[in-house]
């Protein structure tokens, strides 16, 4: 890290106007130089963020729009409830300023406290392209570069597909999502889509380890190299030299579109699934259709420092914001995993064997599920599952 | 029911201005049509459909080519100059699969077509087959995907060694052309939609453009509908309930892992046509699945896609009668399940599920 940001400083210093130019490949350098050293801080093995005063985390809180807000609210009552000793430091972002300050603020807070919560910020369209989208921002900017989404078929659950187990493990900060666009030509586009060998090895080693750990059997590496030679290709041959070091993990890998419709017709025959950020998008997003919906899902964001937890399928929610319909299951679900990235792991639990019992036996669904519960008779059910529990509480 | 949704769905004639001379010239006499058999399975499953084709007594003339790259004068790859000579000719095609080499050194056979005969639409209805059962029901949806440029440009470098850019190209024209054709088609077929599925949240400049284009077009069509959804959204909506979707227009690399979501929901490619529609009037329709090396030449495959495809280019060229002809057979076939491939949950060869589809297509008169 020492090593990593001086090298940055240096070439900062040394060469103003070609100090971002050069960021990007000090950066990579840079890396490589530390990441030897951080081998065992990979997966879940990251020291837990030092914002701990008198037992308690500060954590950051970005609500967002659309829905985010609410379901937030929800999760500070249930936490509140359940007593847990996490604190949340609320940072609002306006999606409707042109200027990044809110969004710097943002992750400056989340570089303080280490670990964040965050609803979805919505991309207005109607600014000029200059306006990056402040979700991207957020995510290169802290280095998260692995985002992770478990998906399980859920008892409670009407679907088409069952026993689905997938763990999604996607690589955050570059590829398609690089934002580097631009017109040479009036009327024609270039969008770079930047693949490199560190952050393939970095995202490959992430899957590899998280596998082993989870006790998962296989990996396979979803890619389009045969029409991308050189970007996917470097991508596969990245996963590869993982994969020789795994050998107690089949590795196999599989082209986008045919894993799109062998998803849709035999989802069952996937485990772990590594790849670059846009098929990612795509993946995870069918991935959260066949259990159930943008609901259900929750998905953490993991950078070698910080980690950021939200929605799996990051939306914004516009259409039922504050009609107290939207399901609270995926924002609960991913502040449960936040607990579990702090070590609280009882509450995490308990917690999260609320939400279930709500959903499979109690079937107290939301509209997105079919049913007619509201957002707060769930929140309610969830909290009165954890109070007959037994455990200490504070007044419903 | 889905067998009349079928024969309208699948007429592409409409959406394509034809030169006034070459439309009498479909109805009357033998049409001449470019087939290239492709590699694999591609042979057996083109013996089927001119097999099929005699039986219905259909007026085509088939002349088979082959398009393997070669390296022309100043060294670049094209196909093969008499394979060129008679698509100009005969401006239809059928194509069998092609084999596609993941890191060699030719570019993708397929690319080279599209390229040569500027294939700009490529597109999929994909539609449920009642005798087939998916776990997805009630699918009726044709995928509009814009196949010259986007992220399969084919530019990529290496920019420092570990670092590597490919560019997604997007340019005005293209984006134009393509949203003009979905509203075309969508007008043609009487679709009451068109999506434009995007990613302009990240990729602010390239898929803006592209969403530009496609509300500018959107302005001279009032009476079909536009609508505009995330990548993401759509693929989240698509797996929990497909009936919402109608004609989807996208660019090149959504347009193909969507097209092959949709074909997934219906049942596979080997079940999928698709049409792919060129400037001047040219228009190559294909069986989209792989060459299925491990099968090829054991009379196991399934003509199902190539055939599909078929009858889609038989309602181009106008003669429908002969496609629903064809369509009604090979639906009854798999409806029936007597006959039915490997692939599609039997055990029967390719040669007895053809002579199937013959025998049906001959009662049928």
């Amino acid at each position: 890290m020492a090593a990593h940001s001086a090298v940055l400083s240096v070439s900062k210093i040394i060469n103003p106007f070609w100090g971002g130019r050069l960021g990007n490949t000090v950066k990579v350098f840079g890396t490589t130089l530390t990441s030897h050293r951080n081998k065992t801080q990979l997966t879940g093995e990251n020291i837990p963020p030092p914002a701990k005063y008198g037992g308690r985390h500060t954590v950051t809180l970005i609500p967002g729009d659309g829905i985010g807000p609410e379901l937030l609210n929800h999760v500070r009552e249930v936490f509140r409830f359940s007593c847990v000793p996490v604190d949340f430091e609320v940072v609002h972002v306006n999606s409707a300023l042109e200027t990044e300050e809110d969004i710097n603020n943002a992750i400056t807070a989340i570089r303080r406290n280490g670990v964040a919560l965050k609803g979805n910020i919505e991309t207005k369209h109607t600014m000029p392209p200059s306006v990056k989208s402040r979700n991207n921002l957020l995510r290169t900017s802290l280095d998260l570069y692995a985002n992770v989404m478990h998906c399980q078929s859920l008892p409670g659950v009407q679907t088409r597909h069952q026993n689905i187990d997938i763990m999604i493990i996607r690589e955050n900060t570059e590829g398609e999502y690089s934002s580097l666009e631009h017109e040479n030509v009036p009327g024609v586009v270039e969008s770079l889509k930047i693949i490199t060998r560190n952050n393939s090895l970095r995202i490959a080693e992430y899957a590899f380890r998280l596998a082993r750990e989870k006790g998962r059997r296989r990996v396979t590496a979803v890619h389009k190299a045969n029409i991308m030679k050189l970007g996917d290709g470097l991508f596969l041959q990245c996963c590869r030299e993982v994969a020789s070091g795994y050998p107690d993990i089949t590795f196999d890998s599989m082209i986008v579109d045919n894993t799109t419709m062998q998803l849709v017709s035999k989802p069952q025959q996937f485990d772990v699934m590594v790849m670059p950020n846009l098929y990612g998008n795509v993946v995870s997003n069918v991935c959260a259709g066949l259990v159930g919906g943008p609901g259900l899902v929750p998905g953490a964001n993991y950078g070698r420092d910080y980690a950021v937890f939200e929605t799996a399928t990051r939306n914004t929610g516009k259409s039922i914001a504050e009609k107290n319909i939207a399901n609270p299951t995926a924002m609960l679900l991913a502040g449960c995993m936040m607990l579990d990235h702090l070590k609280l792991h009882d509450y995490a639990s308990s917690i999260r064997n609320a939400v279930f019992t709500t959903m499979n036996e109690n079937r107290l669904h939301t509209a997105d599920l079919g049913g007619q519960g509201t957002t707060s008779e769930v929140v309610q059910s969830v909290m009165r599952i954890i109070q007959s529990k037994g455990q200490l509480t504070a007044e419903l | 029911m889905a067998g009349s949704a079928w024969r309208s769905m699948l007429t592409l004639g409409g959406a394509v201005r034809r030169p006034a001379l070459s439309s009498a010239s479909f109805s009357r006499g033998m049409q001449t049509v470019t087939l290239i058999p492709g590699d694999g399975i591609g042979p057996e499953i083109s013996t089927a459909v001119m097999k099929i084709f005699e039986a219905a007594k259909a007026p085509i003339r088939w002349e088979e080519r082959n398009v393997t790259a070669i390296k022309g004068p100043g060294g670049r790859w094209m196909i093969p100059p008499d394979a060129k000579e008679s698509m100009d000719r005969s401006k239809i095609g059928l194509k069998g699969p092609l084999k596609t080499p993941i890191a060699a050194g030719h570019p993708s056979m397929n690319l080279l077509l599209r390229k040569t005969f500027d294939l700009y639409a490529n597109v999929r209805p994909c539609i449920s087959i009642e005798g087939y059962k998916t776990p997805y029901t009630d699918v009726n949806l044709v995928t509009i995907r814009e196949n010259t440029e986007g992220e399969y440009s084919g530019i990529e470098h290496v920019i420092v060694d570990g670092v590597v850019q490919s560019i997604k190209l997007i340019t005005e024209n293209a984006s134009r052309r393509i949203a003009e054709y979905a509203f075309e088609y969508a007008r043609n077929n009487q679709r009451s939609s068109v999506t434009a599925v995007h990613k302009a949240n990240i990729m602010r400049m390239s898929d803006g453009l592209f969403l530009r284009k496609c509300r500018e077009v959107a302005e001279n069509y009032k009476d079909v509908k536009f609508t505009e959804m995330y990548l993401d959204t759509v693929c989240l909506n698509m797996v929990q309930d497909p009936t919402q979707f109608d004609v989807l227009v996208m660019p090149n690399l959504y347009g193909d892992i969507l097209s092959d979501l949709c074909a997934g929901l219906i049942g596979g490619l080997g079940v999928t046509p698709s049409g792919n529609i060129g400037a001047n009037g040219v228009a190559i329709f294909e069986s989209v699945h792989g060459t299925a090396p491990d099968i090829a030449g054991m009379d196991l495959a399934n003509p199902t896609a190539l055939l599909l495809s078929a009858v889609m280019m038989l309602r181009h060229m106008g003669l429908h009668d002969y496609g629903n002809k064809i369509q009604t057979a090979c639906f009854d076939t798999i409806r029936d399940k007597k006959v039915l491939t490997k692939d599609l949950g039997g055990n029967s060869k390719c040669s007895e599920f053809t002579a199937d589809i013959c025998r049906r297509v001959q009662d049928l008169d």
